[in-house]
């Protein structure tokens, strides 16, 4: 029974094809626009969330802060006035994983004829588990490395890959400002950070080589901020009170007086850029929704002009004993047909779209079987809830003023 | 097999229009027994397609009471209706109604989709019977491409297709030219007389209605004449005029 139904609708669309391309295509532009749209959407914010990630999780950034010296206010980071010391004590409190000194600066790194200038950063080994980062080749450095200041280095990949290319780095000796640093490991891929740096462009050295040899400041045993990680969500709270109170006491900052460091949470600086990507990801879904539904009224119009047309038939087709379930079926299975194919090619038209935009404008895309799912879903529903009116309409004609209709 | 197929009291219709009710049927009764040959005549809007239209269930009376084989079509519901035109009554129109897009044998088959008959005994059946209105070597063709009086035997053969009780024809020969309606008529009365259907005709033509037995006229919505067709006056046989 369901097969001769689909047989009729199949040959009723067959006999103006224009005109069911026509309606079809509404239906392909508007999953197609949802599938790209998504895509996109999606693709943006697993970006966000891949370098989140990369990021190291439930992590405070600790800034030295202002400082107000006779009058003239100095802002953030001006000011040297934390120290490796603060880090150490930042380690010890409770619910803090792991805290680590940060002394970046650049240099050029020199290997045979290659150079290449890059971002350096002394540190202790807590930074490997503070950014979650691991090696890929040979072994971190250790704290006798810290305490004696050795000149040892490990190398991101995209320093690898300029200065050795296809060669190992490892126990090899590079120059970094004229001086001989020997290679122990090499860090594992992190990519792009959230605001599209390459993460891989780095060197790590212990924090007192960088402070005592490579950039030597004027504050013997300063550090530009502090990295710390606490050990849970639910203490990042606590932990970042526990941070101030510890580094006012330890600063010796009277009560009122201004803090001289800042502490920010990056797991909720985090968190807003990956809501913001999760609501452009939204928006850009609910715009191409927006086709869906001129489809699916397309369907409806179509359907209306289709039932009104074919009134004399669907008299004669009451006259011979058709129930108006009978041609409601037929009228139904029409817009869902017409639906659920325009659907399926909308879905291929979106899934190439997506390939396209990724191959031509290197964005990423991220096709997911949910919104796969979700447009067939939708299509059969826009098919049903469209094509209801149309074939209810059908249905529900008395015979006998339909088969008089001229 | 007492039980008449078509009894009819006192049957009343009107339409309704923004002039206000129009009456059509003022107080028609008839009775028609299993294995009768009917023909009604009339002026145009005497109210014989209307008669017509209720007892085919495609229409309902105003009031009065219906009962085709012995059920009062007023209790029941769309559906039944439906079921009724389906396997009952077998519905010949003056325009033909094939469906154009279709062919022949699956215009006659269309009755049984909606009985559930499974394709393959569907087309034989649709074939048996186009053998028989001497159509079968048509069976793919469309209705297009055959003449009045073909299409008019297509819709007879889809008529039959359910081997209906009863057989309304309506104005059957009125698109046809007088040598094929003949031939129509002669397949109405094998059909009446071999297989014993009920037939009810509306006719204009006095030669059409001599192929009936019995002769019903009506004027301005009453049966003015209800008797046998060779006893019939030319008042009662004269076409469509007055």
């Amino acid at each position: 029974m369901i097969g001769d139904m689909l047989h009729e609708a199949w040959s009723a669309m067959g006999a103006n094809r224009t005109r069911t391309f026509l309606t079809m295509l509404g239906m392909v532009i508007g999953v197609g626009a949802v599938i790209l749209m998504l895509a996109i959407g999606q693709g943006a914010q697993k970006r966000v969330e891949d370098s989140i990630a990369s990021m190291g999780s439930n992590l405070f950034i600790i800034l030295s802060g202002s400082v107000t010296t006779g009058g003239v206010r100095l802002g953030g980071g001006a000011t040297p006035t934390l120290n490796a010391a603060d880090a150490q004590a930042i380690s010890e409190l409770s619910s803090v994983s792991a805290a680590a000194p940060m002394v970046p600066g650049s240099a050029q790194l020199v290997y045979g004829p290659n150079n290449w200038g890059t971002q350096v950063t002394g540190t202790t080994p807590s930074f490997l588990t503070v950014r979650d980062w691991g090696l890929s080749a040979g072994f971190p450095f250790a704290d006798s490395d810290v305490r004696s200041a050795t000149q040892v280095v490990l190398l991101g990949q995209t320093v690898v890959q300029n200065l050795f290319g296809d060669e190992d780095p490892i126990g090899k000796t590079i120059r970094i400002n004229n001086s001989p640093y020997t290679i122990l490991g090499v860090l594992a891929k992190k990519g792009q950070s959230l605001d599209g740096r390459d993460q891989d462009d780095t060197a790590v050295v212990p924090v007192t080589t960088a402070q005592r040899k490579l950039f030597g400041t004027r504050f013997g045993g300063s550090v530009r901020f502090i990295m710390a990680q606490a050990d849970s969500d639910d203490a990042m709270p606590r932990v970042e009170i526990a941070i101030n109170e510890l580094l006012r006491q330890r600063h010796r900052i009277r009560e009122g007086a201004e803090d001289d460091f800042t502490v920010r949470n990056m797991t909720a600086m985090a968190d807003t850029a990956a809501e913001t990507a999760q609501v452009m990801s939204l928006m850009l879904g609910a715009i191409a929704s927006i086709s869906l539904l001129v489809g699916g009224i397309g369907i409806m119009n179509i359907m209306l002009v289709s039932v009104t047309e074919r009134t004399r038939e669907i008299g004669i087709r009451m006259a011979i004993g058709a129930r108006g379930n009978d041609i409601l079926l037929q009228f139904l299975l029409e817009a869902i047909i017409i639906s659920v194919i325009g659907c399926f090619v909308g879905v291929l038209v979106g899934v190439g779209g997506a390939l396209a935009v990724e191959l031509l404008a290197g964005m990423t895309v991220l096709i997911t079987p949910i919104s796969i799912i979700t447009a067939f879903a939708v299509a059969a529903a826009v098919g049903i809830f469209f094509g209801w009116y149309p074939a209810r309409k059908a249905a529900g004609m008395r015979p006998i003023d339909a088969l008089r209709y001229q | 097999m007492n039980t008449p197929v078509i009894h009819i009291e006192h049957l009343f219709k009107e339409y309704v229009t923004e002039a206000g009710a129009v009456p059509v049927l003022k107080d028609v009764s008839l009775t028609v027994n299993q294995g009768e040959f009917l023909a009604i005549m009339g002026a145009s809007g005497s109210g014989k397609s209307t008669l017509m239209n209720i007892v085919g269930c495609l229409d309902v009376a105003t009031s009065g009471q219906y009962l085709l084989n012995g059920r009062d079509v007023s209790t029941l519901t769309g559906d039944e209706l439906a079921h009724l035109r389906n396997q009952v009554i077998g519905f010949v129109f003056q325009g033909f109604n094939l469906l154009p897009r279709v062919t022949l044998e699956e215009n006659i088959a269309l009755p049984l989709i909606y009985r559930g008959v499974p394709r393959a005994e569907r087309l034989a059946r649709a074939n048996a019977l186009l053998d028989r209105v001497g159509l079968g070597a048509h069976n793919r063709s469309r209705p297009n491409q055959i003449s009045g009086g073909q299409q008019q035997r297509i819709a007879i053969a889809r008529a039959l297709v359910n081997e209906p009780k009863l057989l309304l024809a309506d104005e059957p020969t009125g698109n046809l030219d007088t040598k094929t309606s003949y031939e129509i008529m002669d397949i109405f009365s094998e059909l009446n007389q071999r297989d014993g259907i009920t037939i009810v005709l509306v006719t204009h033509e006095p030669d059409v209605a001599r192929y009936a037995q019995r002769l019903i006229r009506l004027s301005d919505g009453r049966i003015v004449y209800d008797g046998a067709v060779a006893h019939a006056g030319p008042e009662h046989l004269e076409p469509a005029s007055s």
